[in-house]
């Protein structure tokens, strides 16, 4: 249990009536890639969304290191420094050159010097291709780039998971490879990342764990051998043949 | 054609004598609505920033009440102040103060008293241009910053603001030309501006026309160079649509970092679709 870096107990959301995550159970361990699949409205955006408090839980509990962060008195700024995010619709800041997207957050929260702000934000840029590109603004770049230089601003803030929320589904067909090969990179290296995907050649070839959801509850999870292999329940194999047909 | 050329005789006479006047009065105005819109900004960045910190339904419940108190405050604020004319405020505030205390106190300083109304008026307007501004700008932004660990006001300050500024920068504009001119009702208490030179200069020797037409010719001057400079400023906080690539090293060259033609040029592969396009017909 020691090493469990997020654990998600009875975790219950609901929008008025609807009744989105229905009992949510979950460990995320360091170094543990997971792969978030299941149809559009099953509630894997909630629940990443909870996970990083952008939405508070109705009820349950989400421990950090084993200290319960959905309570009153709990900061929550300083939580989401650790955990990183990246959007579908890339949220960079528009009014930011792509490296001050990249500094700003580390200046600002962590109080690093400007120095070594810069000095962290190129590093990552490089590493996702996008440093010639410091000086432009993000309105000047393609989709793939954009969400390129989002993993690279979640990555300079040293987070200890990074939870991505459907990155490619907004990007054009040729730009998906350039986002998922940097993420492939991530996870190789070792980053803790927790990915709601609808590509489902990520979640086989990449992901350590694969789980499934269906209307709000976690149905499946397992390795991604035995999930795309053997799935157990019949939605998820009905799920999984409308991804093979097409 | 005798008319005209009597006003522009007129004109001459008045200028000639009451010059420095007229120059004073428009000086006057100028650093009234200039010192008034500055505050009044800052007064509805304030309200906007306040007016925004998000509320959860399990917030502890001495800071949901606050945060009630805080809105109310400021909806009342906004409400009085847009809502009333600024003479009359200007009337209010200014004799309110001898009024209560037996004229042991009042605003000795003509000028504090005037920015102080104007300003307390501009940040009234202000206070919803902001909130339409913030309102304005996609919620991502927001979320964006949270997901990294920023506070409410570090978003604000860094990231919603300075796009929301951009974004009401016409309506600073605007409150700006509307204070040049509403300045005059200032004259009220006795502060010495544009107008109130017009006033004077007339009470002495009746030229009322002339007089006006020089009163007309300096707003307009003064509100067409402000508009001017507002333009200019815009385009300056855009800033240029062309960037820099820094290539530290050529073989790291990938797809994507192409530097395009200059459109319209003969390498410009977009021009060249079109003019296939059309010779193929």
């Amino acid at each position: 249990m020691a090493d469990n870096i997020l654990e998600i107990r009875h975790l219950r959301k609901s929008f008025g009536t609807h009744e989105v995550l229905r009992d949510i159970d979950f460990d995320v361990k360091k170094g543990d890639v997971i792969s978030i699949i299941g149809a559009s409205g099953s509630g894997k955006s909630t629940l990443l969304r909870c996970v990083n408090l952008l939405e508070t839980p109705t009820s349950g509990d989400i421990l950090y290191h084993g200290e319960n962060v959905t309570g009153k008195s709990v900061n929550a700024a300083k939580y989401r420094s650790h955990v990183g995010m990246v959007f579908q619709s890339f949220n960079l800041f528009n009014n930011m050159t792509v490296l001050k997207n990249c500094m700003v957050g580390q200046m600002k929260v962590l109080g690093r010097s400007k120095a070594e702000a810069e000095q962290q934000a190129m590093r990552y840029l490089e590493k996702v291709g996008m440093a010639p590109y410091v000086n432009a603004k993000p309105r000047q770049l393609s989709g793939g780039q954009k969400q390129r230089v989002a993993i690279a601003r979640a990555l300079a803030m040293d987070p200890e998971v990074l939870l991505f929320d459907e990155p490619t589904s907004a990007l054009d067909p040729e730009m998906v490879g350039e986002v998922l090969s940097v993420m492939q990179d991530l996870a190789h290296e070792g980053m803790t990342m927790l990915v709601v995907t609808h590509e489902m050649a990520f979640a086989r070839d990449v992901s350590r764990r694969v789980v499934f959801m269906h209307e709000g509850v976690i149905l499946e999870q397992g390795s991604p051998a035995s999930l795309f292999g053997d799935p157990q329940c019949q939605q998820t194999k009905d799920f999984l043949s409308r991804f093979r047909n097409s | 054609m005798d008319k005209l050329a009597k006003l522009m005789q007129d004109i001459g006479i008045l200028w000639e004598k009451y010059r420095m006047m007229y120059l004073n009065g428009m000086l006057n105005t100028l650093g009234l609505a200039l010192a008034a819109t500055a505050i009044g900004c800052i007064i509805g960045l304030l309200c906007g920033i306040l007016n925004t910190i998000p509320c959860a339904k399990n917030d502890p419940l001495p800071k949901r009440i606050l945060l009630k108190i805080l809105r109310v405050i400021i909806r009342i604020y906004v409400e009085v102040f847009r809502g009333t004319p600024m003479m009359l405020q200007a009337v209010f505030i200014f004799y309110a103060l001898p009024y209560f205390t037996d004229n042991a106190l009042r605003f000795d300083n003509i000028w504090a008293a005037s920015i102080l109304i104007v300003s307390i008026n501009t940040g009234a307007y202000m206070a919803e241009s902001v909130r339409g501004g913030i309102i304005s700008i996609d919620p991502g932004q927001t979320e964006g910053a949270k997901a990294i660990g920023m506070t409410h006001f570090q978003t604000m300050t860094s990231v919603i603001l300075p796009q929301a500024i951009r974004n009401i920068l016409p309506q600073i504009g605007n409150n700006y030309i509307i204070n040049v001119k509403d300045t005059s009702v200032m004259f009220i208490i006795g502060f010495t501006e544009f107008f109130a030179s017009h006033r004077y200069i007339v009470g002495i020797n009746n030229k009322y026309f002339p007089s006006a037409v020089i009163e007309m010719a300096g707003y307009l001057a003064m509100t067409l160079i402000a508009s001017g400079v507002l333009r200019l400023v815009e385009k300056l906080m855009d800033g240029s649509d062309s960037y820099e690539l820094v290539q530290e090293d050529p073989l790291t060259m990938t797809a994507g970092t192409y530097s395009h033609p200059k459109r319209g040029s003969n390498f410009d592969e977009r021009s060249k679709e079109y003019g296939g396009e059309r010779e193929g017909r």
